[in-house]
């Protein structure tokens, strides 16, 4: 039935679901935290990320550092901006319906492509590749780059949900998901906690954007058209599940991958009869705990 | 009815630890407290009786800053606490223990108990702790809201002991407990209340209010209507029981 499968096919696509699968498991990751502290359902994250990654290529053409210091940089610029935004835009709103946040989150996304298409056009930019060649595995040819982009998201994602299960930072994160107002009561500076939290998430969105720039080109809409999937990804694994969005995430990057050998016509939309089928499942999700239902 | 509240001052000569004047709380548009006024001495097991909706829960609420719309005067140890955020009133040194005991399901037993960050010295070492409540020793890897009523109940008192808080707002920790753990929670309070914690307590149950406490306050309507000592209360059981309408 499937004659003509060559392996290199099979594991190529396989390597580039799991590679999408590393940007949609640190993007839904961002947005489950922020999701479970803050209950902000934050639409600027697809421009976040794209931050990151211009904010990369600006760093290489006019200062000349390279990726590996815009590794660390260029997360750490996206996360003050972030923290700002949280400040001034989002914590007036705290109080009120989270549509106003989400809208918020929204107009800022369309306000940040906008500057970045206005001052660079729509065409994407380079960003060279740091590590290239690659290693004939026999079955398949493997970039270093493509390895080294899901090795250090698996291990991002790793050390995110280590902070978050077994740290006590992670306690008062996990405490104040589920009431905010005791974790204040016991002397804990909550709004401090969210502004920090939420930087957190976005320079996470900003990291994977520079991870993102020697892959795919810098261009101000890479972020909202990924952004459709990772939500995608999000809703499926759970809203606010931290382990759900990364283990869906490469998942789903996978079997996106995988469709594309088997039935290339369904790989765009596979991702969201997925979801169709979950929500009818499990409409809390794969990975909701019971008291989140 | 605040003169007479300030009328009945009690009997010892402790200076007030805590001092409530004329306090006035919303929640949004709706008030609950109208003129809140009692004072809290040093060392006191000061008890908040009165109807349910009668405003004891939202006094403590307040006290800590959760109500955030509030007027009068809230000060502890020489501090106003009205127009302060709620995580400061905390780091001044009061410990609150909320009526749904907020147990947290994401977190361990150990990690409900060490949550609050110790503030101050003075609070109870581990050991100390762990003497007085053993079962959360025995139980501490289970997840918090695993634990019994009581056993959850004893956890949200204790997770606030070794912060160094020396006031404590205690809101029914007798609500909805087997008689035999109330009982035990009576002899954790008496034995707090002799290792020096000054304790609001808010209460409906009587007999178990007249165990523990030095002064009753009585609510009804957001005011205090009247305050009674503990042998007030002994002598004159009938004045307190047309208040509660039991």
């Amino acid at each position: 039935m499937f004659e003509g499968i060559t392996s290199q096919l099979l594991f190529g696509q396989v390597l580039l679901g799991l590679i999408n699968g590393s940007f949609y498991a640190m993007l839904s990751m961002g947005l489950a935290i922020i999701f479970g502290l803050m209950n902000v359902v934050n639409f600027t994250h697809g421009a976040q990320y794209m931050l990151g990654a211009f904010v990369a290529w600006l760093l290489l053409n006019f200062l000349g550092l390279g990726y590996w210091p815009s590794l660390v940089i260029a997360p750490l610029v996206v996360a003050v901006f972030g923290m700002v935004m949280e400040r001034f835009l989002l914590r007036p709103l705290q109080n009120l319906d989270h549509l106003y946040g989400l809208l918020a989150t929204y107009a800022v996304a369309l306000i940040v492509e906008g500057l970045v298409r206005y001052q660079y056009g729509s065409t994407g930019l380079p960003y060279d590749n740091p590590i290239p060649g690659g290693i004939n595995l026999g079955f398949m040819f493997l970039p270093y780059y493509r390895l080294w982009v899901v090795v250090f998201s698996i291990v991002t994602c790793v050390a995110t949900w280590m902070l978050i299960e077994h740290t006590k930072l992670g306690a008062y994160l996990r405490a104040a998901n589920e009431k905010p107002q005791i974790v204040e009561a016991f002397g804990i500076n909550v709004p401090k906690m969210m502004t920090l939290t939420y930087g957190f998430g976005v320079g996470l969105a900003a990291l994977s954007g520079v991870l993102a720039a020697p892959i795919y080109q810098v261009s101000p809409s890479m972020g909202s058209s990924l952004m459709i999937v990772v939500f995608a990804v999000v809703v499926i694994g759970g809203m606010g599940s931290i382990v759900g969005a990364a283990v869906t995430g490469y998942m789903l990057g996978v079997v996106e991958g995988l469709t594309k050998v088997f039935y290339p016509e369904a790989a765009s939309v596979v991702i969201f009869l997925f979801m169709i089928v979950s929500l009818y499942l499990r409409p809390a999700g794969l990975f909701a705990s019971k008291e989140s239902v | 009815m605040s003169s007479l509240a300030i009328s009945k001052t009690a009997p010892t000569a402790a200076p007030a630890m805590l001092s409530i004047q004329d306090l006035n709380s919303w929640y949004a548009e709706s008030k609950v407290l109208h003129g809140m006024t009692f004072d809290v001495r040093e060392g006191e097991l000061l008890t908040l009786i009165g109807r349910n909706g009668a405003g004891k829960t939202t006094t403590l609420r307040s006290i800590m800053g959760i109500v955030r719309k509030r007027a009068g005067s809230i000060v502890f140890s020489g501090r106003e606490l009205v127009g302060k955020r709620t995580y400061e009133i905390a780091r001044l040194g009061i410990g609150y223990c909320p009526e749904e005991r907020a147990i947290f399901s994401s977190l361990s037993v150990r990690e409900n108990l060490f949550l609050p960050p110790v503030l101050r010295e003075g609070g109870l070492s581990d050991e100390a702790l762990y003497e007085t409540f053993p079962n959360l020793r025995a139980r501490g890897g289970s997840q918090g809201t695993k634990l019994s009523g009581g056993e959850q109940q004893m956890l949200a008192i204790a997770r606030i002991l070794r912060t160094g808080s020396r006031l404590l707002l205690l809101d029914e920790p007798s609500e909805g407990l087997a008689p035999v753990v109330v009982k035990e929670i009576g002899e954790i309070i008496k034995r707090l209340k002799a290792q020096g914690f000054t304790i609001v307590l808010v209460e409906q149950n009587l007999r178990f209010a007249r165990q523990v406490a030095d002064r009753h306050v009585v609510v009804e309507n957001g005011a205090v209507v009247d305050i009674l000592t503990n042998d007030e209360l002994a002598a004159d059981m009938g004045r307190v029981k047309t208040y509660l309408g039991v």
